[in-house]
């Protein structure tokens, strides 16, 4: 057993899947710094990440798949979870040594976990796309905070600046502390330092447009008029909208 | 309570009877301004009776001139009447979008003077919302019945979805409790919508930049229960709808009682039905990606589903000849008539048994129903049986597997269970 010891980006993640062929290592678990610990048994290997050596894996993938199938792997890759990116990247070895219908061999519990995490990942990155509410700045800047299960701020940006292409806004993923702000020409990524972002918490950091809570009011009596009482069903209710979001939804 | 919200309340509460909150179809993107339409839908949130809210659902005003039995906003109905100004429809919908609360607007009204002058001022609101705010989310306009076919027409280069209910199933069903209304006004707009949309359909060709209109199509509600029709006819009535004029939906509404004047309608208090509705969407469903025909579901013998268990279920367990389905061997469209397996998980299947003939384990985790779909299907170890089960037993079992399942179904619109 060889441990590929990689910083975490998926870049990182890449030039391990390209180091594996380079070196022809047969047993490969990759994991990052923090997740690493030394056994004698076990031999480390350190990943230098390397975008030449990344592309080139893509690139690959790309002749074999569909553009949305090579997304794929970024996205089960974004979940964080330690087997889902190990079977990742083991899919992705024997993808190139045996060919791309591999990846629909719902027999194979590797492709069953990956096929489950994507799906996690994705009711994610759409739950973030439905529940993010925006503040006002008086600057006029639209501000929201989120603290995704998964790493799905990469995955929703473009759906943002798509959206809201005429007005600033920033979204920050507390959990993973980076944000990322369009500034109508451009995305950047932003990052609080400790102070700032409990100062956060407090709210007391950013001063909110006169109208800001005007409408938040309009629209928590928006959805309580447009509730009908006579067919409440809280069961379904809870299925739809579990508890660990309800801090981000202003009319609950 | 400022005007504006008490507003928002009275006629909030007055549109939520209309249960389409659907916000896709769409493909219009944004161009120079805000919105997006041609993603998904998306449901921002969830009311507590589990129905999604997409879109902001408000009629312009519940002031009506007709009095239609099973409508609160009935003109002898005693509620609070507000109207919304233009201004105001678009100040909110823009404010509420910019935030991320909805993904557009959802605009009715009830009909106050006339036809024309209602959908005059309607069309001012989403003309304004397109050209002046620039927006390009999502907009379903509710047209009025009587409207006039330009007002029609130019509306429909500013909305995306364009409906219109049928109320009553039946013609018979609307004049028992709306005896103004009629079938015809209904039918007349959606007929007018369709060939517009194919008229432009063909000129494409010709023309470079052809305008959206309506890009995501017409869709109608039917009340279900306020009339003693039978599933038979409702769903015939869908059918010949989805036929005729393409629908992209046709939307059930349970009934629920807010009328104690009117003796032929179900009284205050009496639960709405929702299982039924739950069950007339399954079938509408399963008619429109399963495959299925209508008569193979309900027909001028069995005219009513069954309450206990889905209509899928249903249809098999009436069908034994078709059972037991090889999984390693049949194809698509008889693996989705199997009840347990749904569309994807039948496309799992497909793909993963080229790999090798698929085992009871590995079906498992593929995602069906393993214990229903057990009944009705064979893969590579089933055991051998001797003889056939009695479908009146694998009803029983499966009911009993299921118990709090179907006892308890919980009304769905959007329905994955099969
Ligand atoms: S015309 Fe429409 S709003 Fe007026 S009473 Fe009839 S259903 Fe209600």
């Amino acid at each position: 057993m060889v441990y590929y010891i990689y910083d975490g980006s998926y870049i990182g993640f890449l030039t391990a899947v390209f180091d594996c062929f380079d070196l022809k290592d047969k047993a490969v678990k990759v994991v990052t710094k923090e997740q690493y610990s030394p056994s004698f048994f076990d031999e480390g290997f350190e990943i230098i990440s390397d975008s030449v050596k990344a592309k080139r894996v893509l690139n690959g993938l790309n002749k074999k798949l569909k553009k949305a199938q090579v997304n794929d792997f970024y996205c089960v890759f974004l979940s964080e979870d330690l087997q889902a990116v190990q079977y990742t990247f083991d899919l992705i070895c024997e993808l190139f040594r045996q060919g791309a219908d591999i990846l629909e061999n719902y027999g194979d519990e590797k492709v069953v976990y990956f096929a489950k995490t994507l799906k996690s990942v994705g009711r994610e990155k759409h739950r973030m796309k439905a529940f993010v509410r925006f503040k006002k700045a008086t600057d006029g800047m639209y501000f929201a905070i989120i603290d995704p299960d998964f790493n799905v701020l990469p995955l929703i940006f473009r759906f943002f600046k798509n959206r809201y292409a005429d007005q600033r806004w920033l979204i920050y993923d507390v959990k993973r502390n980076y944000g990322l702000m369009y500034t109508l020409q451009q995305i950047v990524e932003v990052k609080l330092l400790p102070l700032e972002k409990q100062a956060l918490a407090t709210t007391e950091v950013i001063a909110f447009d006169e109208d800001e809570v005007y409408y938040q009011n309009l629209w928590k009596q928006y959805y309580q008029s447009t509730n009908i009482e006579a067919r409440r069903n809280m069961k379904l209710h809870l299925q739809y909208v579990p508890k660990r979001y309800w801090k981000y939804l202003v009319e609950k | 309570m400022d005007r504006i919200q008490e507003k928002l309340m009275i006629l909030a509460d007055a549109a939520k009877y209309d249960v389409s909150c659907s916000s896709s179809g769409s493909k219009r993107k944004n161009k120079g301004g805000i919105g997006d339409a041609s993603a998904s839908g998306i449901c921002h949130t969830y009311t507590e009776d589990g129905r999604c809210v997409s879109l902001l659902k408000i009629l312009l005003t519940n002031h009506c001139i007709y009095d239609c039995a099973f409508c609160v906003s009935r003109k002898s109905n005693d509620v609070k009447r507000a109207a919304f100004t233009v201004e105001e429809v678009v100040e909110i919908t823009m404010n509420f979008y910019r935030r991320n609360y909805i993904e557009g607007l959802f605009l009715s009204s009830g009909i106050f003077k006339n036809a024309d002058f209602t959908m005059e001022r309607l069309m001012r609101i989403v003309k304004k919302l397109r050209t002046e705010e620039r927006f390009h989310g999502y907009i379903h306009l509710k047209t009025i019945p009587g409207a006039s076919e330009e007002l029609i027409k130019e509306a429909g280069l500013y909305v995306d979805r364009m409906s219109i209910n049928l109320e009553l199933p039946t013609e018979a069903g609307l004049k028992l409790v709306a005896p103004e209304k009629d079938h015809e006004s209904v039918r007349k707009p959606l007929a007018f919508v369709q060939n517009h949309i194919k008229e432009l359909q063909s000129e494409s060709a010709l023309i470079k930049h052809k305008p959206l209109f309506v890009p995501a199509g017409q869709s109608t509600q039917m009340v279900i229960g306020a009339t003693p029709e039978s599933d038979y006819q409702i769903m015939s009535v869908a059918d010949e709808f989805y036929k005729n004029y393409q629908l992209k939906r046709v939307y059930y509404s349970g009934y629920i009682p807010i009328n104690s004047d009117n003796v032929l309608l179900p009284q205050v208090g009496t639960q709405p039905p929702l299982i039924r509705e739950n069950r007339l969407y399954q079938t509408d469903w399963l008619l429109r990606f399963y495959d299925f025909k209508l008569d193979e579901i309900l027909n001028p013998q069995f005219q009513n589903l069954d309450m206990d268990i889905d209509p899928k279920l249903g249809w098999a367990l009436r069908n034994p000849q078709f059972f037991p389905i090889d999984i390693n061997t049949a194809d698509y469209k008889q693996i989705i008539r199997i009840p347990g397996i749904g569309r994807q998980s039948a496309m799992k299947i497909i793909k993963a048994r080229k790999f090798g003939k698929l085992r009871e384990y590995q079906l498992k985790k593929i995602g069906i129903s393993y214990n229903r779909a057990k009944f009705f299907m064979i893969c590579a170890d089933s055991p051998f049986t001797l003889g056939e089960m009695s479908m009146m037993n694998v009803k029983q079992s499966i009911l009993q597997f299921g118990n709090s399942k179907y006892k308890n179904t919980i009304p769905e619109n959007q329905l994955s269970l099969f």
